[in-house]
């Protein structure tokens, strides 16, 4: 019989030549759960990572929570420690991220797919993006000493929670647009059409009716970068959150802004880089803390993309 | 409802089609603020450039090149070599590629070829989830459970900070996004494709192994690519893990620790040279972020070249 | 008795439940009984018996109790308007409905007596001897020479007779004079009528038993199809061809059965495909015995 069965030989070896054979598949088996075990791995480390960290910082986790939330940074012992300016000056730096980058990013989106789609300059624009969205960290902490920190000083008065907010901005700016460009896409071209044909000028049609059709998504998209700005150290490195505590004293929260600051990314190095032990309980239990806030923010976000998540 | 029209369409002048002033202004207003905030996106990129460009050649111009070549990073006393942060750089993210491209690959696989939709729609907001994990959460996990649990079973006398659990951290770091640019790819493999091979009799690990993975050859190569870029620039889990002090001296060994190009800036700029303004050391800072901007820009650019062509194929 | 209700298995498996064509006729249906209410020569060997062929996508009925026999060495042909469920029920015949989430096969469908779908059946092994040729052409991104050796390298044919069923599966698609010299070049680079021989080629390669066909010359102009109608009329002496097409014309040429399914909506206005007729070709065209078939022929209905 030749390898591969003639039409004439099936009508009499049909029923054994059909039958499913033991083994056939081994191969098959073997590969679908090499794949599970990839797939356990890949998204399984992060319950790996939660739990290690929690049973390293569960000293300070049990029995020093409230202390540990409420208190500033302590150069003398790590008992004494807290991760207070860090979880503060790091909700203030996501703010002015966001003042800066999500103005700026979604106005950007905007002119992308409404204004200048298919243009020259869009494709600058577009091209741009995409590259920006590659550049490592550290090196807009650069951009960030040079510009924000250096060369507008005036303005942000040096190395402050502003110029941090802003590094940071320039940072998620092209997480913001790609998103921001996905949402308005997504946009069916009836509405405008819709919106157009009863006479609507085009920032009427934009802003009545493509953008709240948008905005959810839009939304999710800013959660997500200012998610991805909380849990950043290395530019904020380079733009001084290191060094800085942040000047208590003066009553005004405002001039904190221009004051010197930490952040709590950056609060987990100073403390990972200390020597011994009690210090890696604080990095441990301040990892715990920065695990819980990311990830319940950016779970915020999922949670409100599915939900709002709409068919056309 | 009857729209109001000019009762005789003789009177109908031009003025009648205009929209009142204001409405214009307002149209013509939003359309220039929207076309100047593009504008700024790309002022960002063009600041970058000036100031790596500038700062890069600041150092390039004062230092003495044979100090680019002596070996061991001493930035203080004026030794540069590139070479020792190099070497560095590309051990980790190797050993990251070796953690991240396997299990990234198999989950990608998994997800777009075998998984029932329910367990696809919870899997890829957990992998976006993955990808929102602190760095500096992994550089503590290297140090805190990588080596001492895992490592020192392996190496009798590895370091406690080394090389190899900060390429192992990098590599779960790059994991998700691995993962996500696979799984676009396979996905964007047409189902007749895998029709076609079913319809052929081949089973579905032959129809994922011969049809799938080869037509997505060059997405998959574009995820490696990307996330290659991703671990070279990859910070502060290094700078935890590996690469901690000031200096670097040069060595193979993954056991050993050794700083990178990104280490090395890092500790730039935490160092008091910063203080001291425009010595040599602290231009390196802005030498090692040229190097640094040039290497990510190269790959990335080739990442994208591949997964736009890709986008085309089909 | 009703003939197709024997086919419905409920009953407890006999041991040998892959019951070769002599065993117990309660597996089976009776041939000639089926063959003679569906109008069909009695002569021919019988390759496909559907004995009340039911299938869903989900909770939505697509096809409605199908009950056909396919003979050998014919061409048989499906019509009948959008949706009626064509494509669904030629897929039943390899059971490529198992890819599709959510879509479920009821009936029972003997090949040459044995049943396709009890658990026994490996879908696998259907597939090699029950090959398919797409409604769009589907080459893989490889060369012309690896996309027809790629199933006979499945079935483990030696690298030394590749070359020979390469250049035996393109000659009888008609294809090799054209392409024998750039076997290695890729098979996108070909037009979309030399893609639709090379996909027929493909799946004869495997020297098959059945070819089932999805309008395979719906994306080709005139001159394509024609060739591509050739091949059909000369492939049929040595398999047995099942084709879904939405040209009467080509129907009636090719074909000596066919099949004319319709649709039908219920009260909450789903449309279930169904059987309406199945006839020898030259009966259907000339003298169909259903008025619908007759409307839908002579182009008053689809
Ligand atoms: N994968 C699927 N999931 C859900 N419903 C489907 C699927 N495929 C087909 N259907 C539905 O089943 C019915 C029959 O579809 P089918 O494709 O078999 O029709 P057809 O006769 O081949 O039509 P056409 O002539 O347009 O190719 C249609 O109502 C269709 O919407
Ligand atoms: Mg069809």
């Amino acid at each position: 019989m030749s390898v591969l069965t003639t039409p004439a030989g099936i009508a009499t070896g049909a029923a054994d030549a059909l039958r499913r054979r033991p083994g056939a598949d081994v191969a098959g088996s073997a590969f679908k759960w090499l794949l599970i075990g990839a797939t356990v791995f890949a998204t399984g480390f992060l319950a790996v990572l939660l739990a290690v960290m929690i049973v390293d910082g569960w000293e300070v986790l049990s029995g020093n929570l409230w202390h540990f939330l409420t208190h500033g940074f302590s150069q003398r012992s790590a008992a004494e420690a807290g991760v207070w300016q860090g979880i503060l000056g790091s909700l203030q730096v996501a703010l002015v991220t966001g003042l800066f980058a999500v103005p700026t990013g979604v106005a950007t989106a905007i002119y992308l797919v409404e204004y200048a789609q298919g243009s020259r300059f869009a494709r600058i624009v577009e091209l741009n993006i995409r590259n920006l969205a590659g550049v490592p960290s550290i090196v807009y902490g650069l951009l960030g000493l040079a510009v924000f920190v250096q060369t507008i000083d005036g303005f942000t008065k040096g190395k402050t929670v502003i110029a941090g907010g802003m590094t940071l901005a320039a940072m998620v700016l092209p997480i913001v647009v790609i998103t921001s460009v996905e949402a308005l896409k997504a946009v069916p071209d009836s509405l405008r059409e819709a919106a157009y044909g009863v006479g609507a000028t085009k920032w009427e049609v934009l802003s009545r009716q493509v953008l709240p059709a948008a905005l959810s998504t839009i939304l999710t998209g800013t959660v997500l970068a200012l998610a991805r700005a909380l849990g950043e150290a290395a530019p904020l490195i380079l733009v001084g959150a290191a060094t800085g505590f942040m000047s208590f004293g003066d009553a005004n929260v405002l001039e904190t802004f221009t004051g010197p600051y930490t952040a709590l990314p950056v609060l987990i190095f100073n403390f990972a880089r200390q020597p011994g032990a009690d210090w890696g309980v604080n990095a441990a239990a301040a990892s715990v803390i920065i695990l819980v806030l990311v990830l319940a923010v950016n779970g915020l976000a999922i949670y409100l993309r599915n939900r709002f998540e709409r068919q056309w | 409802m009857t729209p109001p029209m000019p009762q005789n369409t003789s009177d109908l002048s031009a003025a009648d089609l205009r929209t009142s002033a204001s409405r214009r202004a307002w149209s013509a207003g939003a359309r220039w603020a929207f076309a100047l905030a593009a504008l700024v996106t790309v002022l960002v990129s063009a600041l970058i450039i000036w100031t790596v460009a500038s700062g890069a050649w600041t150092f390039i111009s004062q230092v003495a090149w044979g100090n680019l070549t002596e070996i061991g990073w001493f930035p203080r006393r004026g030794l540069f070599d590139l070479s020792t942060l190099l070497v560095n750089s590309v051990q980790i993210s190797v050993i990251a590629m070796l953690v991240a491209v396997p299990s990234g690959f198999g989950a990608a696989i998994y997800l777009s070829e075998y998984a029932h939709p329910k367990v696809r729609k919870v899997m890829k907001p957990t992998l976006e989830l993955l990808a929102s994990v602190p760095s500096v959460v992994l550089g503590v996990f290297a140090i805190s459970f990588i080596t001492p649990s895992i490592l020192t079973n392996f190496f009798d006398d590895i370091n406690f900070f080394n090389k190899l659990a900060a390429g192992i951290a990098v590599g779960l770091l790059v994991i998700p996004l691995i993962a996500s640019i696979a799984e676009d790819a396979l996905r964007a493999v047409p189902v007749a494709l895998r029709e076609a091979s079913s319809g052929l009799g081949a089973r579905k690990v032959t129809t994922s192994i011969r049809v799938v993975l080869p037509a997505a050859m060059s997405g998959l190569m574009a995820a490696i690519i990307v996330g290659f870029s991703r671990a070279i620039g990859e910070t502060m889990v290094v700078t935890i893990a590996s690469g901690g002090g000031d200096t670097s001296l040069f060595n193979l060994s993954l056991t050993e620790s050794g700083g990178t190009i990104t280490s090395a800036m890092a500790a730039l700029g935490l160092g008091t040279d910063q203080v001291a303004g425009n010595n040599l050391a602290f231009q390196s800072l802005y030498f090692l972020g040229a190097l640094l901007f040039a290497i990510t820009l190269v790959l990335n650019m080739a990442g994208d070249v591949i997964v736009r062509r890709l986008q085309n194929k089909y | 008795m009703n003939p197709e209700k024997a086919l419905m298995t409920d009953e407890p498996a006999a041991p040998d439940i892959l019951a070769p064509s002599e065993s117990p006729a309660h597996t089976r249906i009776d041939v000639s009984a089926v063959a003679a209410m569906a109008g069909q020569r009695a002569d021919t060997e019988t390759v496909f018996e559907c004995g009340d062929i039911n299938v869903y996508y989900g909770d939505f009925r697509a096809l409605r109790d199908v009950t056909l026999n396919i003979a050998a060495h014919e061409v048989t042909a499906f019509i009948g308007p959008s949706g009626c469920g064509k494509t669904t029920f030629l897929r039943c015949f390899n059971r490529m409905n198992d890819l599709i989430e959510g879509a479920r096969v009821d009936g029972a469908i003997n090949y040459h007596g044995v049943n396709l779908y009890q658990d026994e059946v490996d879908p696998v092994e259907v597939r090699r001897r029950v090959g398919m040729v797409f409604q769009k052409p589907n080459p893989f991104p490889k060369s012309i020479y690896d996309n027809i050796a790629y199933g006979p390298r499945l079935a483990g044919v030696k690298r030394s007779a590749l070359d020979d069923v390469v250049e035996g599966s393109l000659t009888r698609a008609a294809l090799w004079d054209e392409v024998k010299d750039r076997l290695k070049m890729s098979a996108y680079g070909l037009s979309g009528g030399q893609q639709q021989r090379l996909c027929i080629a493909r799946a004869i390669a495997v020297q098959p038993d059945v070819v089932l066909m999805d309008e395979p010359c719906s994306a080709l102009d005139p001159i394509a199809t024609g060739r591509i109608e050739e091949l059909i009329a000369e492939l049929k002496t040595e398999y047995t061809i099942i084709i879904v097409t939405h040209n009467m014309q080509q129907a009636a040429r090719i074909s000596d059965m066919t099949a004319f399914f319709s649709v039908q909506a219920n009260e909450m206005g789903q449309r279930t495909g169904l059987l309406v007729e199945y006839a020898p070709t030259s009966l259907i065209f000339t003298n169909p015995d259903d008025p619908r078939t007759e409307a839908y022929i002579t182009g008053r209905v689809g």
